[in-house]
């Protein structure tokens, strides 16, 4: 009777082994992996705690939350039974098997650009991971945007579908650089402003957006609030580390870097560096700084002194690999002031990497600075050492504490 | 019932200095390490918070992170002819708790002990004949020089990102830095941290005296800095919130700093918080450990299989688990025989308490290690042949804090309470220096560790009983040193001065030091030792036991440098053993 106790075991194996990758795909697997990676598919896939890529993430979106559904190869609550061309029609396109509509949560407008090679070595990659039972709810929406067939209308107007196509023009550097931010990458759908149908508004590209209320700064190359003072090689110390000297990642940054960016190789890193800094500057110039003697001024620095300069330095300029620089920081010079103001709210924490481990937290301050305190120190931040961005009210600052209460890191 | 768990490479008792870094090392070379700690995680951002952690009455009143009572505790008496009875609140010294251990609260006073100290009883005698050892001593020379440790000095400062100034950079004296020290291969990481006006005081005064003042080595750093391990730290800001907490500032080197963020990335590192290791576990000749068994906080028993066990709690805790678990014979006093609790010492505290008039010293402005020390009456720096003792202290003019509700300065005659008091606290706060002698203590036939015959813990287990007071060697030794931090102290231009002797017998309940050493002594023979050179167990070669429990006797410096040092040099002895499993010395 052994041979029957064999089979009965073998036979799982049978029916899933159909759905699994070859195992002479392994340069797919490892290629599908790093792609993965680019795309960060694990940061929405995966619930805090849970089992990576097996979904159930709630995202919340202006028109309610979208829960993510599950990607490992589980038959019957993953995509198991998907074929690479299944695969291929939901990040091309935006559809289901079924051919049902998904929504652009699943940011498929950046996807539709990435190759078909590379779509089918993720896929392989993805049919690696072991099959995590997890059903979701998929129909979370309210009523009237849970009328996935509305998708026909939105996509006419907001997705152009296709692959991307290399600038013959450029480098090969700039154009492979323009592929992952504007693919796989798919940065824009952060560092983009929405439209109110929440479609990314093509005419500022990258000008920056605020995200569960943290300010997605300007990508651009611009001067105030872009990466005008970064080089290429800024750019790819704080994609690789988490930080260069005038900056430390935090926010929804900090994981991108952690489970993504970090992870990739330099060439792409500088690929992205070199797009993001020759594609061109675009933002608001800056404004007059205000001038020392405002009150608001006086206010700020009254408070920066006995709280904040402790660790970021009379003269703003921080400490390396700890607290970030303040002077010429373009966090303080965004036109949208949210993630200045959210930190000293709640506090948070840098991001971890190989190279610099340590995360240093920057506390919790929204207890004992009220509305108008924290609007004078963070107008004080944005308009000193060099700094000239626009003050911030009270109100700014009590719209924001309310959106984020208990949300302490 | 006990629930056996899988097996793994190697089990670590205590996540402190020595746990995390023998976690991290041994987990960054691929094998499965499990750290079992009893107390709490703790992590700078979470529990040091910059909002919180500057609390003087939950840290240093209520000793928020320090252990209980309730977790453990000991019995005491000054000698065997006394009922030990037990220590219901922690006083003298103040073992920490949970993930850092003392690590966490430390002041960050970070030494290495002189070539002298590691051969002392060959070089006393050598200079001055028998006749100078001390009736009843025990004193031993370390089966390790300064030469051989210089290396493994040199790396812990490197992970610790000590602030000093070098005395002695291969043979070459310095200028400025402490002229006694051993020569060191490098300069310290980061600069000396700066100094008080006192402290400029006492360097005027040392220095016409003919000593030799230098900058106290510090973990509270002075620049920022980022160590071999890739952690990085701010530079301190001398807020005065050192001993008895966490730094929220990132400033002063703890396994929180300068291990843990590097540590926790290690795919291969498992850690257990609320848990307590209650036996090392041996094969039934009880020639190997076979792992551990713990309790966790519910309540419930595990064993955790190893093939490697490191011993690495605060070193009276180490003593106690080697007692319990039969590793080693224990020591009995009468007989003069064993080795687990043999040679306990501790140190001396003595100095001068100085007042001054039209000063401001603003004692607040400080950090657990800045001030300036001098070695000039350390180890065999200065001829004992006119004193009759052995052994020698360093002395410092130090600030460490100026907290609201604990340093409360009055000149003698003060009442010690009311409007006087107050007056003459707000007199004296500004113009109160203190020239201290921090003083070695040698070991003694009387002076031990072993289990208490009537007193046990809640899980029934014997409590370790302490036997110890400071003999006459200590006792002069201690005061004539009083007598050189009051002479320093009326140079430096104190109107009025008082001087502090060694309190004796040794009192359990007043503060004074959380240096206690010896009990797991490492030693060139088995006889008069638990551990060989390398800190593996003599009887059991897959233990590896860590801490200050390894010092033959004590020597007149705070014990943390010297114990990182031990612990890289015992990590090359577990590589070894890795490498070719077995006794690395024969007895």
């Amino acid at each position: 009777m052994r041979w029957l106790r064999h089979l009965i075991l073998l036979l799982p194996l049978l029916v899933v082994g159909g759905a699994r990758a070859e195992p002479d795909n392994y340069v797919d697997i490892v290629r599908g992996k790093a792609l993965a990676t680019v795309g960060d598919c694990v940061a929405c896939h995966t619930t805090s705690g849970g089992q990576p890529f097996a979904g159930g993430l709630a995202l919340q979106t202006p028109f309610g939350a979208i829960v993510t559904p599950n990607i490992t190869p589980d038959a019957t609550t993953g995509i198991g039974s998907w074929s690479a061309d299944d695969f291929a029609r939901a990040m091309h396109e935006g559809r289901r098997p079924g051919g049902t509509y998904l929504y652009p949560a699943f940011p498929y407008p950046y996807y539709t650009r990435v190759t078909r090679k590379d779509l089918d070595a993720i896929y392989a990659y993805l049919r690696t991971l072991p099959p995590v039972e997890n059903r979701v709810n998929r129909n979370t929406l309210p009523f009237p945007f849970n009328i996935r067939l509305s998708m026909i209308g939105w996509n006419m107007l907001f997705f152009t579908p296709g692959e991307f196509k290399a600038d013959p023009k450029r480098s090969d550097e700039f154009n492979r650089g323009a592929y992952l931010v504007e693919g796989l990458g798919h940065c824009g759908a952060c560092h983009t402003p929405f439209n109110s149908f929440g479609a990314s508004q093509n005419d500022k590209y990258l000008q920056g957006n605020r995200i569960d209320n943290w300010t997605a700064p300007n990508i651009t190359n611009d001067m105030q609030a872009g990466l005008g003072k970064w080089s290429v090689d800024n750019v790819v110390q704080y994609l690789k580390t988490g930080q260069t000297r005038f900056s430390l990642a935090s926010g929804p940054m900090k994981d991108v870097i952690e489970n993504s960016t970090s992870k990739m190789p330099d060439t792409d890193l500088k690929a992205i560096a070199a797009y993001l800094k020759e594609r061109g500057a675009a933002g608001s110039p800056a404004p007059a700084p205000l001038p020392a003697s405002d009150p608001r001024m006086q206010m700020g620095e009254a408070i920066f002194v006995d709280t904040c300069s402790a660790c970021h330095m009379r003269s703003g300029a921080g400490v390396e690999h700890m607290f970030p620089k303040l002077a010429g920081n373009v966090i303080t010079t965004q036109n949208d002031p949210a993630s200045l103001i959210r930190i000293i709210i709640t506090g948070g924490r840098a991001t971890a990497t190989d190279s610099f481990p340590t995360s240093p937290s920057m506390p919790s301050l929204g207890y004992r600075l009220n509305d108008s305190q924290i609007a004078a120190v963070v107008t004080y931040v944005r308009n000193s050492w060099g700094n000239a961005a626009a003050p911030v009210s009270a109100e700014t600052v009590k719209d924001l504490r309310a959106r984020v209460a208990g949300a302490g890191d | 019932m006990v629930r056996r768990l899988p097996r793994k490479d190697v089990v670590i008792v205590g996540l402190g200095w020595t746990g995390s870094i023998l976690a991290y090392e041994l987990a960054h070379t691929g094998l499965d390490v499990v750290a079992i700690e009893r107390g709490p995680w703790r992590d700078t951002a979470v529990d040091f918070n910059i909002g919180t952690a500057a609390d003087e009455l939950r840290y240093a009143v209520r000793q928020d992170i320090f252990l209980r009572p309730t977790q453990e505790t000991l019995t005491m008496r000054n000698n065997p002819s006394q009922t030990a009875l037990p220590i219901r609140k922690w006083g003298s010294f103040l073992p920490g708790n949970g993930v850092g251990g003392a690590g966490v609260h430390w002041n960050g006073q970070t030494w290495r002990f002189l070539p002298d100290d590691f051969r002392i009883r060959s070089h006393m005698i050598e200079r001055y004949g028998e006749g100078i050892m001390p009736e009843g001593n025990h004193i031993q020379d370390w089966p390790v020089s300064y030469d051989e440790l210089e290396p493994y000095y040199d790396k812990f400062e490197r992970v610790a990102g000590i602030s000093g100034r070098a005395g002695n950079i291969k043979g070459e004296i310095q200028p400025g830095g402490n002229r006694f020290e051993g020569a060191r291969e490098n300069e310290y990481p980061t600069p000396a941290m700066k100094q008080g006006y006192q402290q400029e005081l006492f360097t005027k005064a040392a220095a016409n005296m003919g000593l030799h003042p230098f900058p106290r080595p510090s973990a509270n750093i002075s620049t920022a800095y980022t160590n071999p391990y890739g952690c990085s730290m701010a530079p301190c800001t001398y807020c005065g919130f050192c001993e008895w907490f966490g730094c929220a500032n990132y400033s002063k080197a703890s396994p929180q700093t300068c291990v843990l963020p590097a540590l926790i990335r290690e795919p291969t590192f498992e850690a257990r918080t609320e848990c307590e290791v209650t036996k090392v576990n041996l094969t039934v000749d009880g020639k190997m450990a076979t792992g551990v068994t713990y309790v966790d906080a519910n309540g419930e028993e595990w064993e955790q299989p190893a093939d490697l066990v490191l011993v690495c709690a605060y070193g009276l805790f180490n003593v106690r688990l080697l007692l319990l678990s039969g590793i080693g014979k224990p020591y009995d006093p009468a007989s003069d025989e064993g080795v687990v609790g043999r040679n306990y010492a501790y140190q001396t505290g003595s100095g001068s308490t100085a007042f001054f008039e039209d000063v401001k010293f603003n004692p607040f402005a400080a950090a657990g290690s800045t001030g300036v020390a001098l070695d000039d009456f350390n180890s065999d720096n200065f001829d004992h042949g006119p004193h009759g003792f052995v052994g020698g202290a360093s002395i410092t003019c130090a600030h460490t804090n100026g907290r609201p509700i604990r340093y409360h300065p009055t000149l003698p005659g003060t009442p010690a309470w009311g409007s006087a008091w107050k007056k003459g606290v707000r007199d004296a706060y500004q113009r109160v220096a203190n020239v201290g002698a921090q003083g070695s203590v040698m070991s003694y036939r009387n002076n031990y560790l072993d289990l208490d015959p009537t007193y046990k813990d809640a899980l029934g287990r014997p409590l370790m009983r302490m036997t110890f007071d400071y003999q006459p060697n200590e006792q002069k030794m201690a005061n004539w040193m009083a007598e050189r931090c009051n002479e320093i102290a009326k140079a430096m231009g104190a109107k009025v001065t008082q001087v502090n002797r060694l309190g004796v017998p040794w009192n359990v309940v007043p503060y004074q030091t959380t240096h206690n050493t010896g009990g797991t002594v490492m030693s060139s023979d088995p006889k008069t030792g638990v551990l060989n050179r390398y800190l593996q167990s003599w009887d059991v070669p897959n233990v590896f036991v860590m801490g200050a429990s390894a010092f033959p006797q004590n020597a007149g410096y705070n014990p943390t440098g010297t114990v990182g040092a031990l612990t890289y040099w015992g990590l090359d002895g577990i590589f070894n053993y890795l490498k070719s499993p077995g006794a690395l010395v024969q007895p």
